[in-house]
Protein backbone atom coordinates (compact mmCIF):
# COMPACT_ATOMS: atom_id res chain seq x y z
CA UNK A 1 0.00 0.00 0.00
CA UNK A 2 3.03 2.51 0.87
CA UNK A 3 4.60 1.56 -2.60
CA UNK A 4 1.92 2.41 -4.14
CA UNK A 5 0.99 5.42 -2.47
CA UNK A 6 4.76 6.65 -3.00
CA UNK A 7 4.44 5.97 -6.60
CA UNK A 8 1.54 7.62 -7.13
CA UNK A 9 2.53 10.14 -5.40
CA UNK A 10 5.89 10.57 -6.77
CA UNK A 11 4.26 10.32 -10.44
CA UNK A 12 2.09 13.23 -9.58
CA UNK A 13 5.26 15.69 -8.00
CA UNK A 14 6.97 14.77 -11.44
CA UNK A 15 4.11 15.64 -13.85
CA UNK A 16 2.63 18.66 -12.07
CA UNK A 17 6.59 19.91 -11.76
CA UNK A 18 6.63 19.15 -15.65
CA UNK A 19 3.79 21.75 -16.08
CA UNK A 20 5.17 23.89 -14.00
CA UNK A 21 8.07 24.82 -16.29
CA UNK A 22 7.42 23.49 -19.27
CA UNK A 23 3.53 23.33 -19.85
CA UNK A 24 3.20 22.18 -23.32
CA UNK A 25 -0.52 24.53 -23.71
CA UNK A 26 -0.19 27.63 -21.49
CA UNK A 27 2.40 29.80 -21.28
CA UNK A 28 1.03 31.89 -18.42
CA UNK A 29 2.42 32.20 -14.97
CA UNK A 30 -1.05 31.67 -13.21
CA UNK A 31 -0.80 28.21 -14.86
CA UNK A 32 2.90 27.52 -13.74
CA UNK A 33 1.74 29.26 -9.90
CA UNK A 34 -1.49 26.76 -9.82
CA UNK A 35 0.50 23.74 -10.98
CA UNK A 36 2.96 24.73 -8.25
CA UNK A 37 0.08 23.88 -5.69
CA UNK A 38 -0.38 20.28 -6.92
CA UNK A 39 3.09 19.48 -7.00
CA UNK A 40 2.93 20.97 -3.03
CA UNK A 41 0.14 19.26 -2.45
CA UNK A 42 1.74 15.89 -3.79
CA UNK A 43 5.20 16.82 -2.42
CA UNK A 44 2.91 16.93 1.21
CA UNK A 45 1.92 13.34 0.71
CA UNK A 46 4.78 12.08 0.47
CA UNK A 47 5.61 13.96 3.81
CA UNK A 48 3.05 12.30 5.89
CA UNK A 49 4.36 8.46 3.91
CA UNK A 50 7.58 9.58 5.50
CA UNK A 51 5.85 10.15 8.77
CA UNK A 52 6.55 14.18 9.25
CA UNK A 53 3.04 15.08 9.76
CA UNK A 54 3.49 18.31 11.04
CA UNK A 55 5.57 19.38 8.06
CA UNK A 56 2.83 18.19 5.74
CA UNK A 57 0.57 20.62 7.06
CA UNK A 58 2.90 23.05 7.43
CA UNK A 59 3.83 22.47 3.96
CA UNK A 60 -0.19 23.02 2.57
CA UNK A 61 -0.66 26.19 4.50
CA UNK A 62 2.17 27.69 4.02
CA UNK A 63 3.12 27.15 0.40
CA UNK A 64 -0.61 26.44 -1.00
CA UNK A 65 -1.89 29.19 1.46
CA UNK A 66 0.60 32.29 1.87
CA UNK A 67 2.46 31.36 -1.05
CA UNK A 68 0.46 31.21 -3.69
CA UNK A 69 -1.72 34.05 -2.81
CA UNK A 70 1.69 36.08 -2.72
CA UNK A 71 2.32 34.63 -6.53
CA UNK A 72 -1.08 35.08 -7.58
CA UNK A 73 -1.60 38.95 -6.45
CA UNK A 74 1.73 39.71 -8.03
CA UNK A 75 1.00 38.13 -11.16
CA UNK A 76 -2.90 40.05 -11.01
CA UNK A 77 -0.61 43.62 -10.33
CA UNK A 78 1.16 43.25 -12.99
CA UNK A 79 0.19 43.75 -16.73
CA UNK A 80 1.68 40.43 -18.39
CA UNK A 81 1.86 39.42 -21.83
CA UNK A 82 2.37 35.56 -22.57
CA UNK A 83 5.52 34.84 -22.79
CA UNK A 84 7.09 33.82 -26.42
CA UNK A 85 8.20 29.98 -26.77
CA UNK A 86 12.04 29.97 -27.24
CA UNK A 87 13.23 27.96 -30.35
CA UNK A 88 15.52 25.06 -29.18
CA UNK A 89 18.82 25.49 -30.87
CA UNK A 90 20.83 22.21 -31.56
CA UNK A 91 23.41 22.96 -28.58
CA UNK A 92 20.42 23.63 -26.23
CA UNK A 93 19.04 19.96 -27.75
CA UNK A 94 22.74 18.73 -27.69
CA UNK A 95 23.45 19.77 -24.04
CA UNK A 96 20.28 18.89 -22.53
CA UNK A 97 20.80 15.23 -23.80
CA UNK A 98 24.60 15.05 -22.12
CA UNK A 99 22.82 15.80 -18.81
CA UNK A 100 20.14 13.35 -19.05
CA UNK A 101 22.58 10.73 -20.12
CA UNK A 102 24.75 11.63 -16.87
CA UNK A 103 21.87 12.18 -14.90
CA UNK A 104 20.45 8.95 -15.61
CA UNK A 105 24.27 7.45 -15.19
CA UNK A 106 24.18 8.59 -11.80
CA UNK A 107 20.73 7.30 -10.80
CA UNK A 108 22.27 3.86 -11.63
CA UNK A 109 25.55 4.46 -10.09
CA UNK A 110 25.42 6.05 -6.32
CA UNK A 111 22.57 4.11 -4.99
CA UNK A 112 24.51 0.69 -5.79
CA UNK A 113 27.70 2.57 -4.52
CA UNK A 114 27.08 4.38 -1.75
CA UNK A 115 25.45 1.70 0.06
CA UNK A 116 22.55 3.83 1.21
CA UNK A 117 20.39 2.29 3.22
CA UNK A 118 21.75 1.13 6.14
CA UNK A 119 19.32 0.25 8.33
CA UNK A 120 15.07 0.22 7.77
CA UNK A 121 13.09 3.19 8.68
CA UNK A 122 13.07 4.11 12.26
CA UNK A 123 9.32 3.91 14.17
CA UNK A 124 9.62 7.32 15.39
CA UNK A 125 7.09 9.84 14.36
CA UNK A 126 7.78 13.45 13.56
CA UNK A 127 5.26 14.34 16.67
CA UNK A 128 3.91 17.68 16.96
CA UNK A 129 4.60 18.09 20.54
CA UNK A 130 8.23 17.08 20.63
CA UNK A 131 8.85 19.29 17.99
CA UNK A 132 7.38 22.23 19.84
CA UNK A 133 9.21 21.15 22.72
CA UNK A 134 12.58 21.32 20.76
CA UNK A 135 11.75 24.51 19.32
CA UNK A 136 11.54 26.04 22.30
CA UNK A 137 14.63 24.28 24.09
CA UNK A 138 17.45 23.28 22.01
CA UNK A 139 16.67 25.47 18.99
CA UNK A 140 15.39 28.51 20.99
CA UNK A 141 17.92 30.50 19.37
CA UNK A 142 17.38 29.64 15.70
CA UNK A 143 13.76 29.96 16.29
CA UNK A 144 14.03 33.66 17.19
CA UNK A 145 16.00 34.58 14.66
CA UNK A 146 14.04 33.38 12.07
CA UNK A 147 11.25 35.58 13.55
CA UNK A 148 13.97 38.43 12.46
CA UNK A 149 14.48 37.31 9.35
CA UNK A 150 10.79 37.22 8.87
CA UNK A 151 10.27 40.47 9.93
CA UNK A 152 12.98 41.16 7.66
CA UNK A 153 11.66 40.20 4.71
CA UNK A 154 8.37 41.80 5.69
CA UNK A 155 9.56 45.60 5.80
CA UNK A 156 11.68 44.87 2.66
CA UNK A 157 9.04 43.59 0.75
CA UNK A 158 6.86 46.83 1.66
CA UNK A 159 10.04 48.69 1.14
CA UNK A 160 11.00 47.81 -2.37
CA UNK A 161 7.27 47.65 -3.62
CA UNK A 162 6.33 50.66 -2.59
CA UNK A 163 5.64 53.74 -4.98
CA UNK A 164 8.51 56.05 -5.39
CA UNK A 165 7.48 59.25 -3.76
CA UNK A 166 8.03 62.16 -6.05
CA UNK B 1 15.96 0.47 -5.20
CA UNK B 2 15.83 1.12 -1.40
CA UNK B 3 13.12 2.96 -0.04
CA UNK B 4 15.39 5.92 0.91
CA UNK B 5 17.26 5.55 -2.58
CA UNK B 6 14.24 6.12 -4.69
CA UNK B 7 13.32 9.44 -2.50
CA UNK B 8 16.81 10.98 -3.17
CA UNK B 9 15.90 9.98 -6.78
CA UNK B 10 12.59 11.83 -6.75
CA UNK B 11 14.24 14.50 -4.94
CA UNK B 12 17.01 15.14 -8.09
CA UNK B 13 14.74 14.74 -10.63
CA UNK B 14 12.46 17.84 -8.80
CA UNK B 15 15.94 19.21 -8.44
CA UNK B 16 16.26 19.04 -12.32
CA UNK B 17 12.81 20.33 -13.03
CA UNK B 18 13.09 23.46 -11.38
CA UNK B 19 16.42 24.26 -12.46
CA UNK B 20 15.60 23.78 -16.03
CA UNK B 21 12.63 26.25 -15.39
CA UNK B 22 15.19 28.75 -13.98
CA UNK B 23 17.75 28.58 -16.93
CA UNK B 24 15.10 28.47 -19.40
CA UNK B 25 11.66 30.28 -18.42
CA UNK B 26 12.65 34.25 -18.98
CA UNK B 27 9.44 35.60 -17.33
CA UNK B 28 11.06 36.78 -13.26
CA UNK B 29 7.70 35.33 -11.54
CA UNK B 30 8.17 31.77 -13.24
CA UNK B 31 11.70 32.03 -12.54
CA UNK B 32 11.02 32.62 -8.60
CA UNK B 33 8.24 29.76 -8.92
CA UNK B 34 11.16 27.33 -10.22
CA UNK B 35 13.82 28.30 -6.97
CA UNK B 36 10.79 27.55 -4.88
CA UNK B 37 10.45 24.01 -6.55
CA UNK B 38 14.25 23.35 -6.36
CA UNK B 39 13.85 24.07 -2.24
CA UNK B 40 10.71 21.59 -2.24
CA UNK B 41 13.35 19.10 -3.89
CA UNK B 42 16.19 19.71 -1.04
CA UNK B 43 13.40 19.52 1.67
CA UNK B 44 12.57 16.42 0.62
CA UNK B 45 15.55 15.26 0.93
CA UNK B 46 16.12 16.47 4.34
CA UNK B 47 13.16 14.42 5.57
CA UNK B 48 14.01 11.42 3.85
CA UNK B 49 17.41 11.43 5.70
CA UNK B 50 15.74 12.10 8.51
CA UNK B 51 13.48 9.07 8.32
CA UNK B 52 16.36 6.50 7.32
CA UNK B 53 19.20 7.84 9.40
CA UNK B 54 20.54 6.87 13.04
CA UNK B 55 18.91 9.02 15.60
CA UNK B 56 15.28 9.75 13.39
CA UNK B 57 14.35 10.90 17.68
CA UNK B 58 16.71 14.30 17.13
CA UNK B 59 14.09 15.41 14.55
CA UNK B 60 17.44 17.17 13.04
CA UNK B 61 15.66 16.54 9.23
CA UNK B 62 12.27 18.35 10.54
CA UNK B 63 13.40 21.13 12.02
CA UNK B 64 15.88 21.87 9.25
CA UNK B 65 13.03 21.75 6.77
CA UNK B 66 11.01 24.10 9.12
CA UNK B 67 13.25 26.56 9.08
CA UNK B 68 13.98 25.80 5.48
CA UNK B 69 10.32 26.69 5.06
CA UNK B 70 10.27 30.06 6.78
CA UNK B 71 12.80 31.25 4.72
CA UNK B 72 11.67 30.53 1.56
CA UNK B 73 8.67 32.45 2.46
CA UNK B 74 10.94 35.63 3.37
CA UNK B 75 12.52 34.77 0.12
CA UNK B 76 9.56 34.61 -1.98
CA UNK B 77 8.18 37.90 -1.06
CA UNK B 78 11.10 40.00 -1.04
CA UNK B 79 11.91 38.67 -4.52
CA UNK B 80 8.08 39.58 -6.07
CA UNK B 81 8.35 42.76 -4.41
CA UNK B 82 11.87 42.93 -6.17
CA UNK B 83 9.80 42.25 -9.09
CA UNK B 84 7.68 44.68 -8.77
CA UNK B 85 9.83 47.29 -8.20
CA UNK B 86 11.77 46.30 -11.67
CA UNK B 87 8.19 46.35 -13.11
CA UNK B 88 7.56 50.14 -12.13
CA UNK B 89 10.86 50.64 -13.59
CA UNK B 90 10.95 48.83 -16.76
CA UNK B 91 7.26 47.49 -18.03
CA UNK B 92 8.20 44.35 -18.31
CA UNK B 93 9.28 41.10 -15.98
CA UNK B 94 11.21 39.71 -19.35
CA UNK B 95 14.72 38.83 -17.98
CA UNK B 96 16.28 39.01 -21.24
CA UNK B 97 14.93 42.92 -21.42
CA UNK B 98 16.29 44.16 -18.36
CA UNK B 99 19.52 44.13 -19.28
CA UNK B 100 20.63 47.53 -17.85
CA UNK B 101 23.01 46.20 -15.15
CA UNK B 102 24.99 43.47 -17.72
CA UNK B 103 28.51 43.83 -17.47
Amino acid sequence: MQDILFYVFAALTLVCGFLVVANPISRSPVTSALFLVLTIVSLSGLFVLLHAFFLAAVQIVVYAGAALVLFLFVIMMLDLKAEERRRITRLGLIGGGLVAVAMAWLFRVVPREAALVASGPAHVEGSTPALGALLFTQYLLPFEAISLVLVAGMVGAILLSRKEPS
Amino acid sequence: MGELARYLVLAALLFGIGLAGVLTRRNAIVVLIGIELMLNAANLNFIAFWRHGPHPEALTGVMFVLFAIAIAAAEAAVGLALVIAVYRHYRTTNLDQIEEMKG
